[in-house]
C-alpha cells in the first residue's frame, strides 16, 4: 500500500458530477538502455499492466511501456463515482512483481 | 473421507489451472507493439486501422522539454465512445509509450509524463467503435530523456 499515492477527489454530486483520481507511484521504470557508473547494463525494470477499478469494477485498464516516466504519475476521471466509493490501482511489472494502493472518494 | 478430501482438492486445483491462463489472457502485456520501432508496426500490433486526423482531440505538452526524462502530457479525447487512447513518439527507441482503455464511466481524458529521447510529434490515436482518429503535437527536446 505504500508504493502508489493517491486521491480522489468528487466535484458536484454523483449523478453529475466528475471524479478526479491522481496517482503517483514508486518505480524505477529503467528501460534496459542505462548504464550505471560501472558502465554496466541496468537491466529493464519496468510497470507493464496497471488495472485502475470502482468499487471493485474495471474503470480504465493500461499497458505502458518504458516510456512511461520514472515514478509513474497519472491523472484520470470518473463519471458516476459517489462520496466514500473505493478507488484501486493494481500493477505488475516486467519482474512479475505487484502492487496495489485503494482510497475512497473524497469532496472536492 | 480420504478419497473425498483428495477429490475436494484435485477439483481445487483443477480449477485454479483453469482459471489462472484467463486472468493472464485478459491482462496480457502486448510485447510486440511496446518492442516496436516504428510507429507503423506499434499500430499493427496494436490492431489499430487506418486513421484519421481529428480536431476532437487535444494534446497539452510543452513546446520545449528541457529534459526528455519527464514531459508531462495532457490528452483530451472529445470524439463519442472513445474507448482506448494509444500515445506513441516517433524518435523513441520504441515508439508506443501506454496503451489506455476506458469503460464504466471513466472520461477518455488523462495526464501523464513520458520519456523523450529527441525532438518528435507526440501522436495520439483513438478508437472509437471501428473508427481510429489521431492528433500529434510536437516538442522540442533539449535533453535525452530516455538514457
Amino acid at each position: 500500500m505504500d508504493n502508489i499515492k493517491m486521491r480522489a477527489k468528487l466535484s458536484g454530486d454523483a449523478n453529475s458530477g466528475t471524479t478526479e483520481v491522481k496517482l503517483i507511484m514508486n518505480h524505477p521504470m529503467e528501460t534496459g538502455r542505462k548504464k550505471d557508473d560501472f558502465g554496466q547494463l541496468i537491466p529493464a525494470h519496468f510497470i507493464q499492466l496497471v488495472t485502475a477499478k470502482l468499487n471493485g469494477k474495471t474503470v480504465l485498464e493500461m499497458q505502458w511501456g518504458t516510456g512511461i516516466s520514472k515514478n509513474p504519475y497519472l491523472t484520470f476521471y470518473l463519471k458516476g463515482a459517489a462520496l466514500n466509493d473505493k478507488i484501486s490501482i493494481d500493477w505488475v511489472d516486467n519482474l512479475g512483481k505487484t502492487g496495489n494502493g485503494e482510497i475512497l472518494v473524497v469532496a472536492a | 473421507m480420504q478419497r473425498r478430501n483428495f477429490l475436494k482438492i484435485a477439483s481445487g486445483v483443477a480449477l485454479a489451472l483453469l482459471m489462472h491462463p484467463m486472468r493472464v489472457l485478459a491482462n496480457l502485456w502486448n510485447k510486440p507493439a511496446f518492442e516496436a520501432v516504428k510507429i507503423i508496426d506499434a499500430k499493427t500490433n496494436l490492431g489499430l486501422g487506418q486513421e484519421m486526423p481529428s480536431k476532437d482531440i487535444d494534446i497539452v505538452a510543452p513546446d520545449r522539454a528541457e529534459n526528455g526524462a519527464i514531459v508531462q502530457i495532457e490528452i483530451t479525447s472529445r470524439i463519442p465512445n472513445t474507448e482506448s487512447i494509444s500515445v506513441l513518439v516517433e524518435n523513441n527507441p520504441t515508439s508506443l509509450i501506454g496503451h489506455f482503455v476506458f469503460s464504466n464511466g471513466a472520461l477518455p481524458q488523462l495526464v501523464t509524463r513520458i520519456k523523450m529521447a529527441d525532438t518528435s510529434d507526440v501522436k495520439v490515436i483513438v478508437k472509437a467503435g471501428d473508427a481510429y482518429f489521431s492528433a500529434a503535437k510536437n516538442v522540442v527536446v533539449l535533453e535525452n530523456g530516455c538514457g
